[in-house]
């Protein structure tokens, strides 16, 4: 064999793998899926069929329709408040602090909860939520309650809470980055045209970082959407989440087909969100 | 003439270290200068606390009269080139220079055509809607000094304009930026470290030293008599020789120098000191014919090696003391490099006694 044959098998493996591994565990997948989505439910399975009626059902039954509008409501509301908590925080870590190990010691700071497991944390505000939990015994410490209250846990607002929490590092990352690329001399450029330090931050900063918010947003917005665990945890009974009720038709309710519905009409969503913030981020990129 | 700029007795610390130290300067109105020295030696930290970048440690800043030590840079009727430009890359080079204008009440198509008529004035006509990045550097430097024009400020501070710009480039700007100042009549204070764009473009230059003014004058002064060795060596070459002082008198002082006696002019040295070493520029000393008459001063040696520049011949030479001198002679016509004499042939140089810079003794 020539060296040229030999270089190009070996390049056969290096790209074909990744390529095999993609496909068979990511494309099929959702191939089954979609042909699922389509099937009828047959006591006590389900059988083949090429028909609509599990969509139907998904626009007829209000408590689906629902459960969507929940889950965007609740992905939209955690994507804002991480938006509103991260971007100053990276704005002051860029822009206004001087010291380049406390900038770095806090961005870790912030980055380093993803190295701990997900399930962990999300369970960390059953701990600080619960009746027993951290919050109502320093309330009941302080004297401010006597008793300790169960509103803190199973609630939404829990679920943002924990929500908030597990993925604004998401929104970090990217807003930290688009900020740091930022020329720093933009800022005594517009100082030195007579703006104000807020104006600047407006007309200059902001509009430079927004690839970074979208990104941020984007992925804030689809890892909420799809998330299950926190409805499971701290969620109440008007907690559940889209992906909870897949989980329980593909479980319990054993109604693979709607399950299947359910979940291509999530991936529909999630794809519509990333081509939408795809474009977004392509009007607001610039060249430095 | 008035001053513009007035800095007193300025000094910039960063911790223990003295980045700027007791600066007294004048900027006069409508003047050129030029803050000159290597890197770090706080020519830009005195044009930024200038700008209002950064507050002076110490001393007073006014500018047209008005102490604006710690104004903000908001409040300081001058405007910044930066030394990349700093345009802000998601606005049009129009929308780059009006927003210097908001602030000054100037809005809609006032601003407009205000605008236009800097991009005239830098030669961008009908650039206005183009985007920062489909600009060639030298365009978005024009850009930069419209954006900066077209506030009609006191003084226009220059940081390094012209070091991102290649070397052709580089020197067509200078001449045009020297113009633009004739052209304005505003007060133009550019940091460089680049000696020749000082000379051709300055007025006025002031060499820096480890945060002190070692000489402020004008481009001649500081190439015909350099204050110290350090201006010397800084602008322009300059071959040192350390010196003694044998004997003085009738205008000359006789000095002992690469073990031979030379006469030279006798000039008190600029900080009083005795002398202890001179400087000949490459060019102000040439190699004898054997048929020429001799000059008062006169140096053999051998010729280590000779570099041809094109414009010029230099010709390193080895004294008899050890010491090696470059002289530079223009290759005018019908003076061939082949004609002259080549490494290891004994030579002798001839210098004036005016041509001869005297020092204080080495540090």
């Amino acid at each position: 064999m020539t060296l040229r044959a030999l270089d190009r098998i070996g390049m056969g493996f290096f790209l074909g793998l990744p390529i095999l591994w993609i496909v068979l565990f990511m494309l099929v997948p959702y191939g089954v899926l979609l042909t699922y989505s389509f099937w009828i439910k047959s006591y006590p399975l389900f059988e083949p069929a090429f028909q609509f009626g599990n969509y139907l059902t998904l626009l007829n039954e209000p408590q689906y329709l629902s459960v969507i509008g929940r889950t965007l409501k609740i992905a939209v509301i955690v994507s804002v408040t991480a938006l509103v908590l991260a971007y100053p925080f990276a704005y002051f870590l860029v822009f206004r602090l001087k010291n380049v190990t406390i900038r770095k010691v806090l961005f870790f700071g912030v980055i380093a909860p993803l190295w701990v497991s997900y399930l962990l944390r999300a369970y960390l505000w059953k701990t600080i939520l619960g009746t027993q939990g951290v919050l109502n015994s320093t309330l009941m410490g302080l004297g401010i309650i006597s008793e300790p209250l169960d509103i803190f846990l199973y609630s939404q607002a829990a679920m943002v809470i924990t929500l908030t929490y597990i993925f604004i590092p998401f929104m970090v990352m990217p807003i930290y980055a688009a900020l740091e690329k930022i020329p720093r001399n933009l800022d005594e450029a517009s100082a030195d045209l007579g703006q104000s330090s807020w104006t600047t931050f407006w007309r200059v900063t902001v509009p430079l970082s927004l690839p970074g918010v979208v990104a941020g947003f984007t992925l804030t917005f689809c890892l909420c959407f799809g998330d299950f665990v926190a409805a499971f945890l701290v969620g109440g009974p008007d907690g559940l989440m889209v992906a909870n009720v897949i989980t329980s038709q593909f479980g319990a309710a054993l109604n693979w087909p709607l399950g299947s519905a359910l979940a291509v009409v999530m991936l529909v969503v999630v794809l519509a969100i990333i081509s939408l913030s795809d474009r977004f981020e392509q009007r607001t990129k610039v060249q430095f | 003439m008035a001053a513009i700029i007035e800095l007193d007795s300025i000094s910039k610390h960063y911790g223990p270290v003295v980045g700027v130290n007791h600066v007294d300067l004048a900027v006069e109105d409508g003047e050129f200068l030029t803050l000159l020295g290597p890197s770090g030696c706080g020519k830009s930290t005195l044009l930024r606390m200038v700008g209002g970048f950064e507050v002076p440690s110490a001393g007073t800043i006014r500018i047209a009269g008005v102490d604006v030590t710690a104004a903000p840079p908001q409040q300081r009727d001058v405007n910044m080139m930066f030394q990349d430009y700093a345009l802000f890359p998601h606005m049009t080079v129009g929308k780059n220079i009006t927003y210097g204008l908001e602030r000054k009440g100037i809005k809609g198509t006032a601003a407009r055509d205000k605008a236009e008529a800097a991009l005239e004035l830098v030669g961008l006509s009908g650039m206005f809607e183009r985007h920062t990045h489909q600009l060639s550097g030298g365009q978005r430097q024009r850009v930069a000094l419209a954006r900066a024009v077209v506030r009609e400020p006191k003084v226009i501070l220059l940081d390094e304009p012209l070091s991102a710009l290649d070397a052709k480039l580089r020197e067509q700007m200078q001449v045009e930026l020297k113009h633009m100042h004739e052209k304005l009549g505003i007060t133009f204070l550019m940091v460089t470290h680049d000696q020749t764009e000082a000379l051709v473009m300055s007025d006025r230059v002031v060499v820096m030293e480890a945060g002190e003014i070692a000489q402020d004058g004008t481009p001649e002064d500081l190439y015909e008599r350099p204050a110290t060795p350090y201006v010397a060596n800084f602008i322009g070459t300059t071959n040192f020789l350390s010196a003694r002082v044998v004997a003085r008198g009738a205008g000359l002082v006789t000095l002992e120098a690469g073990n031979q006696e030379l006469k030279a002019t006798d000039v008190a040295t600029s900080d009083g000191q005795a002398i202890g070493q001179i400087g000949i520029r490459p060019e102000k000393m040439q190699i004898l014919k054997d048929t020429e008459c001799r000059p008062v001063n006169v140096l053999p040696g051998t010729v280590v090696e000779t570099i041809y520049q094109g414009l010029a011949l230099r010709t390193v030479v080895r004294l008899s003391s050890g010491e090696e001198m470059l002289v530079d002679e223009i290759l005018r016509q019908g003076m061939l490099h082949s004609d002259h004499p080549r490494a290891g042939d004994p030579v002798v140089l001839g210098v004036e006694p005016h041509n001869i810079l005297l020092f204080g003794a080495e540090r």
